[in-house]
């Protein structure tokens, strides 16, 4: 029963896939959504009865679905592992990936290629599962690289447009950059381990020298970076915007960029025995939580505002994993799924609602058309602000902790500017958005309307998520959320200790609380009660404005060294292959033509008199011979036949009957 | 325990079924399916008699066959296709270009 359970989790989508994929065409609409959200919700259904048998056994256990690879000491199989942070990890994909399904029902209501859309959704539910329950490396790279298939499909939805199709090919090519390290770390692991399965990878981890764990681990962060898009490869997450707004919402926010934070609290056995590894970790992690929150304070559309910040936020989890508090990572990375989802879908009903309008200099005042959407995209902004007592502020507060209590203070800094300068950039979105003037344009602004109860729906739940999602890890460091995950997180002993006094924490939360209430007071100021302020500030201090707007001309720095002499080497090739190869290739077939001109001449008056001769010999002795040469395939296979019966009549009747050899004999 | 005899009695009688069916038939695809059905009878001698023998190396070659067959069949019906595109028949007497 427990194994049908965790084997149906990941099967029922691919069901839906294949009906979808391969049938689709043929039925309409509507069985076509059902089929895509039906599955996933039943998939949570069984995460669900997988995470009670879990909560209630409490141990860790293995499911082998399919005996893979099995040849000399090598063996692969496509198992799942199913413990706590698995079930932590299914539940939050099903779950949001769920609601999110049932939102894209109304989102992409008459949208061209309506069950591709479900078809791609689904596959990549089925990736991400692969991805999170797998038990060896393997089967996490499948789900790892499906999950970048998917991600291109989806981003590039709208093929049509070309900025999607280019957007979809610079997310994959630059995962691809972290996939090629991913893959050395799986190199790397066999090579030391003479295995692939978690269990067995962690109970040897041990015997590891100190500089082969670096290297793995570091090989690891590479790809988690490509997928989790931090520092240096964060860059296609923001383009990753162009696909529709529910795949932002599942892929670019809540479930796929989370990939590489799973990836490393799983190995964070690993982890824990090359420390240089996890400060790299650590900072990559702070680094990336800063720089993308100063980008995202210049935005001027919407889903790039939330992009942005989802890499904040996953900075903040990178963060998290390095200070070696992988629970409060996880927790983050839970919270963050609730509220981010939230926020994005609801970004999605204010794009809805105006008809495709993306760019919030063209709207305002929306509180009173779209009321519904306003009081749920407060709360998302209210949870990923970290206001007291909402999701986002016990997560984020836990992770400055940690960082404070264990002597970052640098790290604590960066995390505490990031997320000032979170609650003032999600605050402005909402002012802009939301509050002030109407800016819309007027054609837009006669068809504003609410989206449908399909799509408010499943934002009612995410939001009710996004309030009381924090309460599981309360109080820090020691509520349920830890002692559920304590097994996986400590499995190799050092890990978590409780050091902080109450009274440290408690002053570390007012701070936390202090500095979210900064954020949004100053947004206020600038965005709601002198509105001519914000622009001031950007005219006074241009140079800053512009290199924000621009964002650090990361894209142009990669473009230069990377994209730009990438093509200049292909122009040079191209200029070698005309002048040189073809040199080459033009200077033989001179030659053979001007050697064949001589023997052309001797080929026609000496050969060919000869082979005339021969011919017409042949063609006289052939004439008789020619009538068995009927052009009738059935004569020829009669003819072999013939001689096939006359062969074996020799050789049984005459050779083998005089020399006694035979089966008969043996 | 089937004896030995069966296996290649059967497979005598797929044989001669395929045989004769690549002598009177006219119609290209069939031919090829009976060829498929003369080279799946040596598949049965093949695997019998390695059974029989107790030795790994019949069952190879039938392995090896039954490729060779996938490709066989796939050359056939590229063949079948192109001349079909020309003349409109699969009948193997009409294609009798190359006689004297």
């Amino acid at each position: 029963m427990f194994e049908l359970l965790v084997i149906l989790i990941p099967v029922l989508p691919l069901a839906a896939v294949l009906l979808n994929g391969l049938l689709g065409s043929r039925y309409s609409h509507d069985i076509a959504h059902r089929l895509g959200w039906g599955s996933v919700g039943l998939s949570f259904l069984c995460a669900v009865g997988i995470f009670v048998e879990t909560l209630r056994t409490g141990v860790a256990r293995e499911v082998v679905a399919y005996r893979w690879i099995f040849g000399g000491d090598l063996t692969v199989n496509l198992a799942f592992l199913v413990d706590p942070l698995t079930c932590i990890m299914m539940l939050v994909v099903t779950g949001v990936g769920f609601l999110i399904h049932l939102y894209s029902v109304g989102y992409m209501h008459g949208e061209e290629g309506f069950t591709r859309f479900f078809t791609y959704m689904n596959l990549f539910m089925v990736s991400m599962l692969l991805l999170v329950m797998g038990s060896n490396y393997l089967v996490l790279f499948i789900g790892w690289e499906g999950v970048g298939l998917c991600s291109y499909l989806l981003i590039g939805y709208y093929y049509d447009r070309v900025s999607a199709a280019k957007a979809a090919t610079k997310a994959f090519v630059v995962n691809r950059i972290g996939d090629a390290g991913f893959l050395l770390a799986i190199f790397l692991i066999f090579v030391n381990f003479k295995t692939l399965d978690y269990t067995q990878v962690f109970a040897q981890a041990s015997q590891l020298s100190t500089g082969m764990a670096t290297a793995i681990a570091l090989c690891l962060l590479i790809g988690a970076v490509g997928k989790s898009a931090q520092i240096p490869l964060y860059t296609w997450l923001p383009d990753a915007m162009e696909g529709p707004t529910p795949v932002s919402a599942l892929i670019h926010a809540a479930t796929m960029v989370t990939a590489g934070v799973y990836m490393i609290v799983r190995n964070h056995v690993l982890y824990d025995m090359a420390p240089v590894a996890l400060t790299t970790v650590a900072w990559v992690g702070g680094l990336t939580a800063l720089f993308a929150a100063t980008i995202g304070l210049v935005q001027t559309d919407i889903k790039r505002v939330l992009a942005y910040s989802t890499v904040s936020q996953l900075g903040y989890m990178f963060l998290a994993c390095g200070i070696g508090a992988y629970t409060a990572a996880i927790f983050h990375l839970m919270t963050h799924a609730f509220f981010k989802a939230l926020l994005f879908l609801s970004a999605g009903s204010v794009i809805h609602a105006l008809s495709g309008e993306q760019d919030i200099r063209n709207m305002g005042g929306l509180r009173s058309k779209i009321p519904w959407t306003h009081a749920l995209f407060l709360v998302g902004t209210l949870a990923i602000a970290g206001i007291f007592p909402l999701a986002g502020f016990w997560s984020k507060d836990e992770i400055m902790a940690h960082a404070f209590t264990h002597g970052q203070y640098v790290l604590y800094a960066m995390a505490a500017i990031g997320a000032f300068l979170t609650a003032f950039y999600m605050f402005r979105l909402t002012y802009l958005t939301f509050y002030g003037r109407s800016r819309l344009d007027h054609h837009v602004a006669e068809h504003v309307h609410e989206s449908p109860a399909v799509m408010i729906g499943p934002l009612v739940v995410l939001a009710v998520l996004s309030v009381i999602g924090g309460f599981p890890g309360v109080p820090p460091e020691s509520g349920w959320f830890h002692h559920f995950l304590h097994p996986v997180t400590v499995a190799a002993g050092g890990g978590e200790e409780h050091g902080a006094g109450f009274g440290l924490v408690a002053t570390l939360m007012v701070v936390a609380t202090a500095i979210a209430l900064l954020g949004w007071g100053l947004a206020h100021y600038l965005y709601s009660v002198r509105t001519e302020a914000a622009d001031n500030l950007a005219a006074r201090a241009p140079g800053a404005y512009r290199t924000l707007l621009n964002k650090y001309y990361v894209d142009e720095l990669y473009d230069f060294l990377f994209v730009e002499p990438a093509k200049r080497l292909g122009v040079v090739w191209d200029w070698f292959d005309r002048t040189v190869i073809d040199g080459i290739v033009l200077g033989v077939g001179r030659l053979t033509q001007s050697g064949s001109a001589g023997s052309t001449w001797i080929e026609k008056h000496a050969i060919y008199g000869l082979i005339n001769v021969v011919g017409y010999a042949n063609h006289l002795a052939a004439r008789s011979w020619r009538r068995l040469q009927s052009g009738k395939v059935h004569h020829y296979a009669a003819i072999i036949v013939a001689g096939l019966f006359i062969l074996v009549h020799l050789i049984l009747v005459w050779w083998s009957g005089s020399s006694g050899i035979g089966v008969a004999s043996r | 325990m089937v004896p030995l005899s069966a296996y290649v009695a059967v497979s005598a009688v797929l044989f001669a079924t395929g045989l004769i069916g690549v002598l009177i038939r006219r119609n290209f695809i069939i031919v090829l399916m009976a060829v498929e059905i003369m080279l799946n009878a040596a598949n049965i001698n093949l695997v019998a008699f390695s059974y029989y023998l107790e030795s790994m190396a019949g069952q190879i070659v039938a392995l090896f066959v039954i490729a060779i067959a996938a490709g066989e069949a796939a050359v056939g019906l590229a063949i079948i296709i192109v001349v079909f595109r020309g003349r409109l028949s699969t009948n193997v007497d009409e294609l009798n270009l190359l006689k004297w």
